[in-house]
């Protein structure tokens, strides 16, 4: 067993180590919203904050995430998510939808470090998050809409 | 996405003016008539729609239902893939009815072809292809917001005891003078017993408050920007388990034995079985499945398996190229007009096989229910060919099939596959196991892009004659590669030995040419192939805009200048064109360090421009700014025809930049996006998008922004350095 904190709740899940995070979120405790796109940490669709940090959860073993607080797209909460969320449905960011809680964790991410961020802060930061439909320029748009929001 | 060659559409041929229209004569199904379901059913809204094929069904109860709690629930004829096929259909309900945005919802729908059959395709089938779904159902999903609103407010007469006429609807609310008022879920139970109208008026386009509203909030940016959307990936049964699949190694080959006896030590690992599309590791979740793949040894016979390079494929193709093919289209004599010719130029373009690589790999879900139903939950682009193939696997009839159509991560083509190949595993599955579970059939992205069913790999070869003053005379062009629809339910679109959408866009040429002809050689081969967003086009709007621009060139002609030249006949092409001109600025030079090209094409009859500012950096391009006109008729949703060019753009960018699928020794050599790169952020052009004002019938938008983006592309890397751009990826030429 191990002990995983997600959302601010301590569960004891059935998973061998080397499990990745990804498949414990999913799978034992169906928290759907983090999704699966490579397995390889290439596509960004699995991010999740482990102690604040965007993490790729598809290569982070739950051994490693133990002990540590680990926050979905269902537990996101606070200024700056919020803010977050509300540009992306401002701007109508999503297409088909399916990257975009990751591209959400690593903009909250981005905004928690960095309230004024230039378009190259925007590229490095979100650059490993891959959307197939090709929302970038919305993406680019709704973090400045969050940032602008927050520095009102 | 299916090649939805549209039937030419008159220019206002009515459905934009105001008419009547008589409401379909097997209307009348009994049971739940109107479609409205009654107060105190216990089911979801989104299950509302009857579950069977054969049932009878009231068109209106096909296509809405209002719930009690005065939700109106679109059930949409074409899947959400991304493009925005629901919020469309909602829109176009939503009007007609007078509803509230906020109440509108939408599912998916199957099982009725009269209802939901493609009319763009002739109405035959459920699909959703060729960017079809506003084509084909701006009339129908009107109708029935129109005969709803009707029904709504004879209820509201008969329970006010007031004429019908002094009944208004507005914002979801009936209202009369006399102060009374009901939201449509008050007035459901008495609206279902009044009788269908049999002849309701749309609105007058002036009086459109949705339909071209450019503020319309899409109807599920909310649920997509909280995790909360739910996708096949997402689906959870009781009892579910989970199964990885072991394809064969190379394309043809077949599983000769398999030894899962290491595998099935795996904690978690429930079972190994053999299907017809390969063996399957079942187990309790995705990573012990995954652990236990890993654990199986697999023999497989390739004696019929395809086994070349593409790079021995791309040599065959080129040498093919070089002689006749079949003739798609021909024009006074090219030969002649070639020989006589005062300046011949000539270009070889090759295309790669290209992969869909949505977000969501491939997966499908499948039951049998205790009284025998087969149900399954997947992205189903083609219900009514998902249906007969779950049923025919399942060895049962199919109205003892239930689809369960989700919303999915993507497709751009590829889970409208005619050999429903997700879809038959998970059912064939779920059988091996003698229907003990439901299972969940999840590819891994491995699995996704080394499945096959790739854009296939083409090759173009072009010639070009100029007469002495430099007027283009003649043009030939033969296309080698292969067919997509030869041997499934679409073959069809074979005629007269041309699969139309390996051609379209290249015969289909607007340009004024004399001599023209157009060559197509089939090529066969082992590599499954599959239409892949703008189909046809991908390529060859490719090569004649990036030939065309050449052909400028040695014409000294201005690129735009000389394209409206040969665009009299076409007006649509040159008025995107001049659209796209006028706001990018052509007339004036670009800005220091930048580089413009051009393409116009038109793909599944919307009209696009794009103009492609580029900046090299250390060799390479970088596409810095991209103006788009688009004519796409009526504009339902301006801001999702903004958000598909931009999207398309993107999409098309990538491939032509940097995506490939090769193989060697017959087995695919990227696997994952390490290997098969596609577009990023940091490559993301600002896009403007222009939309052009029309009363023309409204086509769609889904495809055709990925046509232009990249000829305009190589053109303006043509300009930046003298470099012409005829094999793609561009990564794939020296220099960039």
């Amino acid at each position: 067993m191990v002990n995983l904190t997600i959302n601010g709740t301590t569960h004891a899940v059935d998973a061998d180590p080397d499990m990745p995070l990804l498949w414990a979120i999913r799978d034992l405790l169906n928290l759907t919203g983090t999704k699966y796109g490579c397995g390889i940490a290439a596509c960004g669709a699995c991010t999740v904050h482990l102690d604040g940090q965007p993490v790729r959860s598809c290569q982070t073993p739950v051994s490693e995430a133990s002990g540590k607080a680990v926050t979905t797209i269902e537990g996101v909460g606070g200024q700056v998510a919020e803010a977050v969320q509300a540009a992306w449905i401002k701007l109508d960011v999503p297409q088909c939808g399916y990257c975009q809680s990751g591209q959400i964790m690593s903009a909250i991410g981005l905004l928690a470090e960095n309230r004024r961020p230039t378009d190259a802060d925007i590229d490095a930061a979100m650059s490993g998050n891959l959307c197939r439909c090709a929302t970038y320029q919305r993406i680019r748009g709704a973090v400045k809409e969050a940032a602008k929001t927050l520095g009102a | 996405m299916l090649a939805g060659h549209l039937p030419k559409l008159a220019p206002g041929s009515g459905a934009v003016s105001r008419r009547r229209f008589l409401i379909g004569a097997a209307a009348v199904g009994g049971g739940l008539a109107v479609g409205f379901r009654v107060a105190g059913a216990a089911d979801s809204p989104v299950q509302a729609q009857a579950p069977f094929a054969h049932v009878e069904m009231n068109p209106f109860s096909a296509y809405l239902t209002i719930t009690p709690e005065g939700l109106v629930v679109v059930h949409s004829a074409h899947l959400e893939m991304g493009q925005g096929s629901y919020h469309g259909l909602a829109t176009l309900v939503a009007e007609e009815l007078d509803a509230d945005w906020s109440q509108m919802r939408a599912d998916g729908a199957w099982g009725n072809t009269q209802a939901y059959g493609n009319l763009v395709w002739g109405g035959a089938i459920q699909g959703t292809g060729g960017s079809t779904a506003i084509a084909s159902s701006f009339d129908r999903y009107r109708q029935a917001g129109a005969a709803a609103r009707a029904m709504l407010i004879a209820a509201a007469s008969s329970a006010w005891k007031v004429p019908k006429a002094e009944i208004t609807v507005e914002n979801g609310v009936l209202s009369h003078p006399s102060g009374r008022r009901a939201g449509f879920g008050d007035v459901i139970g008495a609206a279902a017993a009044v009788p269908i109208p049999t002849d309701v008026s749309l609105k007058d386009p002036k009086d459109w408050k949705l339909i071209g509203n450019p503020n319309l909030p899409r109807i599920d940016s909310r649920e997509k920007s909280t995790g909360r959307e739910r996708f096949t990936i997402d689906v959870k049964l009781p009892g579910m388990l989970t199964a990885v699949m072991i394809h064969p190694p190379l394309f043809g080959a077949t599983l000769k034995s398999f030894d899962a006896t290491q595998a099935k030590a795996v904690k978690g690992v429930v079972d190994v079985v053999s299907t017809p599309r390969g063996i399957a590791v079942v187990a309790e979740n995705m990573w012990a499945a995954m652990k236990g793949r890993e654990a199986v040894t697999a023999e497989w016979d390739d004696t019929k398996a395809e086994k070349r390079s593409t790079a021995e494929l791309a040599a065959s193709y080129r040498d093919l190229a070089s002689r006749p093919g079949t003739v798609a289209r021909d024009e006074g004599n090219v030969e002649a007009a070639l020989s006589g010719a005062a300046k011949v130029l000539e270009a070889t373009f090759e295309f790669p096989y290209l992969a869909h690589a949505a977000l969501e790999p491939l997966n499908a879900v499948a039951r049998r229910t205790e009284d025998g139903i087969i149900e399954v939950w997947g992205g189903h682009q083609i219900p009514d060919l998902y249906q007969a193939t779950a049923a025919q696997v399942a060895e049962t009839t199919p109205d003892k099939v239930r689809l369960h159509v989700m919303k999915t991560g993507g497709s751009f083509g590829r889970r409208a596959v005619p050999d429903a190949d997700v879809i038959v595993e998970a059912v064939s599955v779920a059988k091996a196991l003698g229907w003990r579970a439901p299972v969940k059939v999840q590819w891994t992205r491995e699995d996704d892009m080394r499945a096959g069913r790739y854009r296939p790999m083409y090759v173009h070869a072009l010639q070009a004659g100029l007469d002495a003053q430099g007027r283009l005379v003649a043009w030939r062009n033969r296309i080698v590669g292969q067919s997509i629809v030869t041997n499934t339910p679409f073959a069809g679109l074979v005629k007269n030995g041309i699969d139309v959408t390996s051609v379209e866009g290249a015969a289909t040429i607007p340009y004024a040419i004399p001599n023209l002809r157009v060559e197509l050689t089939t090529t066969e081969n082992g590599v499954p192939v599959l239409w892949w967003r703008a189909v046809g086009s991908t390529h060859t709007a490719f090569a004649v805009e990036a030939f065309l621009d050449e052909v400028a060139e040695a014409a000294g002609k201005d690129p735009v200048a000389f394209r409206l030249e040969l665009l009299s006949g076409h007006p649509r092409h040159a008025g995107v064109l001049r659209l796209a001109a006028e706001k990018a600025g052509w007339d004036r030079p670009p800005p220091e360090g930048r580089f413009r090209g051009v393409a116009v094409a038109e793909s599944f009859s919307t009209f696009v421009a794009q103009i492609a500012e580029v900046s090299m950096e250390g060799g390479r391009p970088k596409v810095e700014r991209v103006v788009c006109a688009v004519d796409c008729g009526v504009a339902v949703n301006p801001d999702m025809i903004r958000a598909q060019m931009e999207g398309g753009i993107g999409f098309g960018l990538g491939a032509i930049m940097k995506s490939q699928v090769t193989l060697d020794g017959g087995a695919v050599q990227e696997s994952n996006f390490d290997g098969y790169d596609v577009l990023r952020i940091d490559e993301m052009p600002h896009v403007e998008v222009h939309v052009v004002q029309s009363t023309e019938r409204p086509t769609g938008v889904g495809e055709p922004g990925v046509p232009p983006i990249g000829p305009a592309v190589a053109n303006a890397v043509y300009a930046a350095t003298r470099q012409r751009m005829r094999v793609l990826p561009f990564s794939r030429a020296q220099g960039v």
